[in-house]
């Protein structure tokens, strides 16, 4: 099949900008992006459905391979109404942040950073030997009914 | 066999209990349990002499051929007897060697006894999985073991490196467990032994894999270094681990392999090797140890090397010798190490420096010891000389055969015996001599109970060596699988030897001779300990493979902070931007790979698909670029919108629609989160990272274009939404075949969709209501139950215009008397608790006229959807606009009037009426989801159809509508209590357009929304 050259440089702008969008730093930003990665999706899928057709809708002297493919629709039916479900979530998240925090910025996890400098802290408890054994290691020291002098 | 197992494991489950009540003196009651299980043994010999096996077998998982299969032949009796002996009187001897009240002795009690029960599991499985299984238990209850004083760190430490040396050798062993298993295609020890698979490459791996597992097990050079280190155990443990638990493991393994896989390239030329190294190390070391028990410990670890040699030889005499040696030494090392743990328990101390003159004070132990002791250096007439007498003579015969090896294993075992009888001089003399200079020991006097352990193991190594003879059916039955000569000597040697007997007099052998020597050696060794031990202290250890242990082990701990810091930088955008790298490298390079594009290109579809195209990719360019927040999103509205137009000139209606809708919901709700945030968008990074971010998204884009033109051209097969039309009509009686898909065909999947949209509201109301489970609407109520902030709002709202503009600074309770003014008559219930100046008459108007027609519209759509575009989705959005229309236009008191059920309780009988749809069918009989239909003529309205899937459609409008009235009440109506909740205190709520004020004090910003907010929202919503 034959593709839309069109679309298909629409798809690579929308996906562009998304991606762009998404890497940023503000939540406001990483959420348009995510709408925008979202309509460059549906949009690739409605390239991968095919040709323009007429509307999936049974009547009367329309044959099936005229229509529009019906199951793409369906699929992107259904992300279309997830992804308003689920930018109203990330939209919920913003307002919180800001609400607590007053920041639209998303910062670095402080765990994740302060893993970074724990390095010289490490316990290396393996590396206690006892290959030079000394006769203090003994498990009745204080305790012996009668001790050494 | 099992039931000894459950015993084992019961004693084990009931024991901590019991010691942590009762005391110690439950080591006594629990010694019964392994006593029971060797009595029950010493039954079985007759007829393990008479050559029956006896053997049990207990399906386990019979599809994977795995079977708790066990068997008794003389190998494994004599193990078990060994290990259940010696258990039983370590057992009973642990009830004098603690104290009540000692901590955690109730868990080492049980831990004690289900390492005696893992281990005998071990020697009498017959299943190599199982056997396997036992193997690793070993190794966790004895990393508990001797991890016993958990606040010693030493204790801990060498715990850790007991388990992780013996585990890493058990995982290769595993391999090679498998890789056995899998060739000789039984999983049964006897079946694999009895006959071997063709010898192979991949046998010889497997076999040495197995090695290694035994050899870690068994503390062979250069992994022997955790055996000293995990003296660090209570010695009763150390006791049983050393002589007959543990570290005899791995020896066991060999002995059981030996007479299949003796022959297997690298297996005598690597055990005789490293056990002859073994032997030596360990005896050197132990020459300068001045701890006793440490002395003991190197001790073991000579006498496993000496163990490793003999047993893997594969010789018949040999492994006579090498099951007589296990015997020996399980009965002398274990008396040793009770000994030196009754040496400590008295005196406090272990150190042969502080020790003099005990032999005197103590004069029953001294003879205990020394008999253990003569034993281990072989005099006789112990069990200890017995062994060692038939090891020098089954090495010799078969270097006279011809095996130079023989002669090398020879030269090795002597010279190590050299050592041995050095060191046992040295414990002897360390322990109980009087050393000129130091005080003597106050012991303070002997108690006969606890030296009844120790006692018996040494009579016992005093009688067998005597009755060494009566051992020779037993064993010989063992060494009798394993061929008479090695394959170097039966290579040149046509004959070979007589079978070996065991006695304490053969005769003056040359063996006798090998032995006198030793022993005169290792005495003139001991004799000149002062001087050795200068020579020691020169030379630097040459086998240091506990540093290269901390080495490696302290790598790995650095290896794993510096792996972390490296990858997890904690930077959300970092990790976003190394999965879109990572899909455009696979993805890229996986598309490169395929070569040429199939398919071929087109310019468009219609000519109107290139200026919406223009809009969409203008807007997203800018929507990029954008630095004002409502810009941003109206910009990616404009795309939004452009998407649902080019989804209605490809033909696809139902699509066009919900796009349309969905995203005119979309921006309200952003406008509704946004107007409490500051207008320009936060901070961005600097340039180089916008032009990496605006390299990435190009990539991404390029790829995606590239995998949409594969992906098309690579559909050549008849799609089977062909048949869908069809099935629609007819199967699910609907024309609308999206709708069908939705509701019928792929009904499960909008289920789930529906609980997704379900969390996401859920998700909303949590995040929002921060510090109230709000399920209510705000609701107009009597005046009475108002509250204050409400009753003050009302005050203000139903002020006249001309007041009110001016009252914007008027105080709270101040409120000028100005009821006269309520003249004006709502067209929206809530309408007058609005500000006036943010009142607009003509959008009450309007509302108050489409709000019923745009819900009879929805429901229209709701049930025309199955034949025409529309559906549950498209319907329950319109009515979630209705909705949004009404709060728009009179605040959130009419948001509770319109609709005064709660959003929550819409969303879950959505999904519990939508899911009843689904099942009900199964209730008569058929699938779930599947859809009937019912058609009557009635009088007026005509002909009517109601298809069963519509039910399931009214599920999907209820979550719909729901979803839009959770998004009201949390993003809109909650957001505009909180606010005022904020402003309530310091100034009025109506000084202009809310959330103003507080986003003019926290950024400079222009107060007013940014020109291009749409229209609908231009009044903020009150």
């Amino acid at each position: 099949m034959s593709a839309s050259l069109v679309l298909i440089l629409l798809m690579a702008v929308l996906y562009a900008g998304g991606v762009y969008l998404l890497l940023g730093r503000s939540m406001t930003r990483m959420l348009l992006g995510f709408l925008l990665v979202g309509n460059a999706t549906n949009l690739l899928i409605l390239i991968i459905a095919g040709p323009a057709g007429l509307a999936p809708i049974v009547a009367d002297g329309v044959e099936p391979s005229e229509m529009h493919d019906p199951l793409p629709e369906a699929l992107i039916l259904t992300a279309i109404v997830i992804t308003f479900g689920v930018s109203a979530f990330l939209l919920a998240l913003i307002y919180r942040s800001w609400r607590i925090a007053r920041a639209d910025v998303i910062t670095s996890d402080e765990a994740d950073v302060a893993v970074g400098g724990a390095d010289s802290s490490i316990d290396d408890e393996a590396s206690n030997e006892a290959e030079d054994g000394s006769g203090e290691d003994t498990e009745f020291e204080g305790r012996a009914e009668a001790k050494t002098p | 066999m099992i039931i000894s197992l459950v015993g084992f494991a019961l004693a084990g489950l009931v024991l901590p209990s019991l010691t942590a009540r009762f005391g110690p003196r439950m080591f006594v009651v629990a010694a019964a349990v392994p006593a029971a299980v060797f009595a029950w043994l010493l039954l079985q010999i007759p007829a393990v002499v008479r050559g029956e096996t006896p053997t049990e077998l207990h399906p386990w998982v019979p599809q994977l051929d795995l079977a708790l299969a066990f068997r008794l032949d003389p190998l494994s009796l004599t193990m078990a007897l060994i290990v259940t002996g010696v258990g039983a009187l370590v057992v009973l001897y642990c009830g004098r060697y603690f104290r009540r009240g000692e901590d955690g002795l109730g868990r080492f009690s049980g831990v004690l006894l289900a390492f005696a029960g893992a281990m005998f599991g071990l020697v009498v499985s017959d299943d190599i999985y199982v056997l396997f299984m036992f193997w690793e238990a070993t190794t966790v209850f004895s990393y508990l073991l001797i991890g016993q004083y958990t606040a010693k760190r030493k204790s801990r430490g060498a715990a850790l490196q007991a388990l992780l040396v013996t585990t890493a050798g058990g995982l290769a062993m595993l391999v090679g467990v498998v890789i056995l298993a899998v060739e000789s295609g039984t999983t049964r020890v006897s079946e694999i032994v009895a006959d071997p698979p063709q010898a192979s490459g991949l046998i010889t791996v497997a076999v040495l894999l197995v090695l290694a597992g035994a050899l870690s097990k068994s503390a062979q050079v250069p992994l022997h270094f955790w055996l000293p280190s995990a003296m660090a155990a209570p010695t009763p443990v150390s006791a049983y681990l050393h002589a007959a638990a543990m570290v005899k493991a791995g020896i066991f393994l060999i002995a059981l392999l030996v007479p299949a896989f003796g022959e297997t390239p690298g297996w005598r030329p690597l055990l005789v090797g490293i056990g002859v190294l073994t032997m030596l190390v360990g005896g050197w070391r132990a020459l300068r140890q001045h701890d006793l028990k440490l002395l003991l410990a190197y001790g073991t670890v000579s006498q496993l090397g000496f163990l490793t040699v003999v047993v893997g030889y594969g010789t018949r005499n040999a492994a006579l010798a090498g099951i007589t040696l296990i015997t020996g030494h399980a009965l002398f090392k274990a008396t040793l190490f009770l000994v030196v743990g009754i040496i400590d328990n008295r005196l406090g101390t272990r150190d042969l420096r502080k020790i003099s003159g005990l032999g005197r004070q103590a004069p029953l132990l001294a003879v205990v010891a020394t008999l253990a002791a003569a034993s281990m250096a072989g005099l006789p007439p112990m069990l200890g000389f017995v062994a060692k007498e038939a090891v020098f003579t089954a090495l010799l015969e078969d270097a006279e055969h011809g095996a130079p090896l023989g002669l090398v294993a020879l030269i090795g075992v002597a010279l190590g015996s050299v050592l041995t009888v050095a060191y046992t001089a040295r414990f002897l003399w360390g322990a109980f001599a009087s050393k000129p200079g130091i005080e003597p020991a106050e012991f303070v006097h002997e108690h006969v109970d606890f030296l009844v352990s120790p006692a018996i193991l040494a009579v016992m190594s005093l009688g067998l060596g005597i009755a060494s003879p009566l051992l020779d059916p037993l064993f010989g039955q063992y060494a009798d699988t394993v061929p008479p000569l090695s394959g170097e000597a039966s290579a040149v040697s046509a004959e070979t030897p007589d079978a070996a007997h065991l006695a304490l007099w053969h005769g003056l052998e040359p063996a006798l001779g090998i032995s006198a020597v030793t022993l005169v050696l290792g005495l003139a060794l001991f004799a000149a300990r002062t001087r050795i031990s200068a020579i020691q202290g020169r030379v630097p250890a040459l086998i240091d493979s506990a540093r290269g242990y901390s080495r490696i082990v302290h790598l790995v701990d650095r290896g794993a902070v510096r792996l972390t810091r490296l990858t997890q930088t904690g930077s959300l955008p970092i990790y976003v931007a190394t999965i879109l790298v990572v899909l455009v490298a696979a993805v890229g390079t996986a598309l490169a790979l395929v070569g040429e594009l199939p398919g071929s290109f087109r310019p468009w579809d219609s000519p109107a698909q290139l200026p919406i195209a223009i809009v969409m990719g203008v807007a997203t360019i800018a929507a990029a670029r954008a630095h004002k927040r409502f810009m941003a999103v109206v910009l990616v509205g404009v795309t939004g919108y452009g998407m649902a137009a080019l989804f209605a000139l490809q033909g696809a209606a139902d699509l066009a629609l919900t796009q349309a809708l969905v995203e005119t919901v979309t921006l309200v709700t952003f406008v509704l989160v946004l107007r409490r945030l500051p207008s320009a968008i936060g901070q961005d990074h600097g340039r180089r990272h916008r032009i990496v971010r605006a390299v990435i998204g190009v990539s991404v884009g390029i790829l995606m274009s590239v995998v949409a033109v594969v992906a098309l051209g690579s559909r050549i097969a008849e799609p089977i939404s062909l048949r869908f039309p069809e099935l629609a009509y007819e199967g699910g009686h609907g024309r609308n075949v999206v709708n069908v898909l939705l509701v019928d065909i792929r009904g499960w999947d909008t289920l789930g969709e529906m609980s997704v949209l379900v969390v996401a509201a859920t998700g909303v109301a949590s995040l929002v209501f921060l510090s109230r489970r709000s399920s209510d609407m705000p609701r107009l109520g009597p005046e009475t139950e108002r509250p204050r902030w409400f009753a003050h709002r009302k005050r203000m709202a139903e002020a006249p215009i001309e007041a009110t503009t001016s009252a914007g600074a008027t105080p709270d309770g101040a409120a000028p008397s100005q009821e006269k003014g309520n003249q004006r008559t709502p067209w929206l219930l809530a309408g007058k608790t609005l500000a006036p100046e943010n009142r607009s008459i003509i959008l009450e108007v309007v509302v108050r006229l489409l709000f019923h027609s745009a819900i009879i519209v929805s429901v229209y759509l709701l049930f025309a959807g199955h034949n025409i575009p529309g559906g549950g989705f498209a319907g329950g959005l319109v009515a979630g606009l209705a909705f949004v229309a009404r709060y728009l236009a009179a605040g959130r008191f009419e948001l509770g009037e319109a609709a005064p059920i709660d959003a929550g309780k819409l969303l879950g009988f959505g999904v519990l009426f939508a899911g009843g749809t689904a099942l009900v069918p199964i209730f008569f009989g058929v699938d779930a989801l599947t859809s009937t239909w019912f058609e009557a003529e009635l009088p007026v309205i005509g002909h009517i159809e109601f298809v069963t899937s519509t039910l399931f459609d009214i599920g999907v409008y209820l979550v719909v509508v729901g979803l839009a009235l959770d998004i009201l009440r949390s993003l809109g109506a909650e957001i505009d209590r909180q606010q005022e909740e904020d402003h309530g205190d310091e100034s009025s709520p109506d000084d202009g357009i809310p959330g103003a004020h507080e986003v003019n004090t926290l950024s400079h910003t222009p107060d007013e929304p940014t020109p291009d907010t749409p229209p609908t929202t231009e009044r903020s919503p009150r």
